[in-house]
């Protein structure tokens, strides 16, 4: 089975490679386009950007356990139409990932769905309770690309620290959401002058920072290769270029939404801006977008946290928090390079080759040999999610009903072709 | 945008949610609707027919006795036929969404709920669930706005104190959960008050309460140097001895309004307090019971206020001045 991607422009932010050129597919890996060879099928894709296919490091299938939010079914197709070939999945579900089986389980569902692949993180402690350790090097075994405790933090020092020993002895990668448990306790919003007018609980930036400052010492004194998840405030930047500069291994991400939106967007108690970490100031988003501009934060993700109507659907801080953003992702991190904030290929480099290095994964890009998952988009198409558009089951994004520019037109796992947007023209052979 | 939903498409106001964006003509306009309102409750008849055949829920998931009490006496003396639904009795103990209590009550065609809720932003949520004809009334959400409480306090204020720009008003106590103190700070403000101050430990005070216009103070004798109103919030029994402040008597002693601190006050200054009090807690007997005390005027007030803000709703259809 051949395929060839006649006439983009290939953009390969792990080798810079970025020039108008066909792509060519067989039996589901990159191949050298030396020599003139027929393939199977040709798919005209000129005028479109064609690029690794994007790797989301957090979203939340919300399967096993929450099936009425949505499922590995509906939420791996949504990711394809959003360009993602790859998404990671947090350990919080119901049970939690923290046996083998449960990974496993999970792995194997998704590959027989046959939509994007989906890659669980294990748990960093025993049923996410913060107090014994999970049996990392089992859950390593089955493919989790990591370990974490998702959004509930590990509260004792000591615990998290023989956490990052062990898992630095087997080579593990932890990745951990900072957040002080008392510090954030009841909170819904960010702690500024929105959240003191609409009566609503404030979460302090020090709920982050306290918990991040901890976490990057542990960090360094175990050596853990780490990952941050989800910082939301220019404070933690600092922290964390602080622990970069330092040599500590550690990478970070942001939420696209984090770089569009802050507290302003909750308006009058608009559940949709409902998110964890909270929406912050136009100065944190400021500092994170300069943050994703300038490679500190070397990953963007979309958070995906999808839900059913009625959990938003209530008072404001009696909504659930979260945003569905799988699909929104692409669109939100071009809206950075047609901002002027950062070029296409650093934008593009946050979705591939920054998570793709998270992840330790080196067949990731459009090398040959390289596993063709790819992404043919179109940087200017306009389009508005709507109940229509949307594949997710979770409708929950404040971006609904607005024009959103770049989308993914067709998207390949394995040298196959799961999605495409629009009919391209092409042939069946050449 | 915020209120939007409060004014309909002829510019006629739907709901009564907050005092935040509300112009000094609409609140003014109120207050001497309410200035008319205020002999009905001195007659021997108290009553006018401004909402007879209209049906009014006084719809409270948290306890209140001076606010739903006022409210159905405003509702009665409009002439309108009012009910009173309690959370103690109420569906959403069984587990029925807040939503879908308001909607059953909305399919036996009630004209105007008055709402009061734990959550901040409840009231919102009713008042764009509701249907086109019907009313919402905020008596109380969460931490967020307490808008009739705020009124009333403005029409005592100007009872006594007269031009909002002549004065300097502290607001004393725990801010940071009062939703009165919210209210009042709207409105005072957009009555072009000379200062408002807050005054109250730093816990108690919200994060940078400042953007709403008001100067804080931790130092109640230097917050009540000169100022023409006092208005002392209630000290929730909860937070008397917690991680906020130590100790019901140490609050006292900071931040009590005792005969002698009132002395920093102007001297004709007025004291206030939208109820229940500690007394001994925020607020001495001496001065609660004292002549410059206005405490119990301001539940009379309320009730000319309510029927105010339910007539404007329910009764009348003049148009709201536009937002400048």
């Amino acid at each position: 089975m051949s395929l060839r991607l006649k006439g983009g422009r290939l953009i390969d932010p792990a080798s810079g490679r970025d020039e108008v050129a066909d792509l060519l597919i067989r039996d589901g890996r990159i191949v050298p386009d030396s020599a003139p060879q027929a393939t199977d099928r040709v798919i005209d894709v000129s005028g479109l950007v064609v690029c690794p296919g994007l790797i989301d490091l957090r979203a939340r299938p919300r399967e096993p356990g929450a099936e009425h939010k949505a499922t590995l079914e509906s939420e791996t197709a949504a990711a394809l139409a959003g360009g993602i070939t790859m998404f990671c999945c947090p350990p919080d579900t119901d049970p939690p990932v923290d046996t083998p089986a449960t990974a496993q389980w999970m792995t194997d569902r998704a590959r027989a769905l046959g939509g994007a692949r989906v890659v669980p993180i294990g748990a960093l402690t025993k049923g996410l309770g913060g107090t014994a350790l999970a049996d990392m090097a089992a859950l390593k075994r089955v493919g989790c690309c990591g370990m974490s405790n998702g959004a509930l933090p590990v509260r004792d020092s000591r615990v998290l620290r023989h956490a990052l020993e062990y898992a630095a002895g087997l080579g593990i990668t932890v990745f951990l959401q900072p957040q002080d448990p008392w510090l954030a306790d009841g909170g819904v919003a960010h702690e500024g002058e929105v959240a003191t007018r609409l009566g609503l609980a404030g979460i302090p930036v020090t709920a982050e920072t306290v918990t991040l400052a901890r976490d990057l010492l542990l960090i360094e004194q175990t050596g853990v290769r780490a990952h941050i998840m989800g910082l939301s405030a220019a404070q933690s930047l600092m922290l964390l270029k602080d622990a970069q500069a330092r040599g500590v291994a550690v990478t970070a991400d942001t939420a696209a939404h984090q770089l569009h939106l802050t507290d302003e967007n909750i308006g009058f108690f608009d559940t949709n801006c409902h998110v964890r970490p909270p929406l912050r100031s136009a100065r944190d988003r400021a500092a994170l977008r300069e943050a994703v501009r300038d490679g500190s934060l070397s990953v963007i993700c979309s958070d995906h946290q999808p839900h059913e109507a009625d959990a938003k659907q209530a008072a404001f801080s009696d909504s659930e928090p979260g945003i569905s953003g799988l699909e929104t992702l692409l669109a939100l991190s071009l809206r950075l390079v047609h901002e002027g904030v950062l070029p296409l290929s650093h934008a593009l480099h946050r979705l591939t080759a920054g998570p793709a290095a998270v992840l330790g994964l080196t067949g990731h890009g459009l090398a040959a040999g390289h596993v063709a998952d790819i992404c043919v988009l179109d940087p200017a198409a306009e389009w508005v999610p709507s109940a229509q558009t949307l594949k997710s089951q979770g409708l929950n994004t404040p971006f609904l009903g607005q024009t959103l520019r770049g989308r993914a037109i067709l998207t390949v796992v394995g040298g196959e072709v799961r999605y495409t947007q629009r009919k391209l023209s092409g042939n069946a052979g050449a | 945008m915020i209120g939007d939903i409060q004014i309909d498409a002829e510019g006629r106001r739907r709901h009564f949610l907050t005092t935040e964006g509300m112009p000094a003509e609409t609140i003014l306009g109120i207050l001497d609707t309410a200035e008319s309102f205020i002999s009905v409750g001195e007659r021997e008849i108290k009553k006018v027919p401004l909402l007879r055949g209209k049906t009014v829920v006084n719809l409270f998931f948290e306890s209140s006795t001076r606010t739903r009490t006022t409210f159905e006496i405003a509702g009665k003396r409009l002439s309108a036929d009012v009910i009173n639904i309690n959370t103690s009795v109420s569906a959403t103990q069984k587990g029925e969404s807040l939503l879908d209590t308001v909607r059953n009550l909305e399919a036996m065609h009630i004209d105007l709920f008055v709402v009061r809720h734990p959550l901040s932003g409840a009231a919102d949520l009713i008042a764009r669930s509701v249907p086109e004809h019907v009313h919402v009334v905020n008596a109380g959400d969460g931490r967020h706005a307490h808008p009739t409480q705020g009124l009333l306090d403005m029409f005592t204020i100007r009872r006594y104190k007269g031009d909002f720009r002549q004065l300097k008003v502290a607001i004393v106590g725990d801010i940071l959960h009062s939703r009165v103190a919210r209210s009042q700070i709207h409105a005072l403000t957009a009555l072009g008050t000379r200062e408002v101050r807050v005054i109250g430990p730093r816990p108690l005070l919200p994060t940078a309460v400042e953007r709403l216009g008001v100067q804080a103070f931790t130092d109640f004798d230097e917050g009540l140097r000169g100022v023409d109103v006092i208005i002392m919030l209630r000290l929730q029994r909860e937070r008397m001895c917690s991680a906020l402040i130590p100790s019901a008597r140490e609050y006292f002693d900071l931040y009590g309004l005792t005969p002698r601190r009132l002395r920093q006050a102007a001297p004709e200054a007025i004291v206030m307090h939208p109820g229940p009090m500690n007394r001994g807690i925020e607020i001495d007997s001496a001065v609660a019971d004292g002549p410059q005390s206005v405490i119990l005027p301001q539940v009379t007030n309320g009730i000319a206020v309510r029927m105010a803000i339910l007539a404007r709703l329910a009764g009348a259809t003049q148009p709201e001045p536009k937002t400048p």
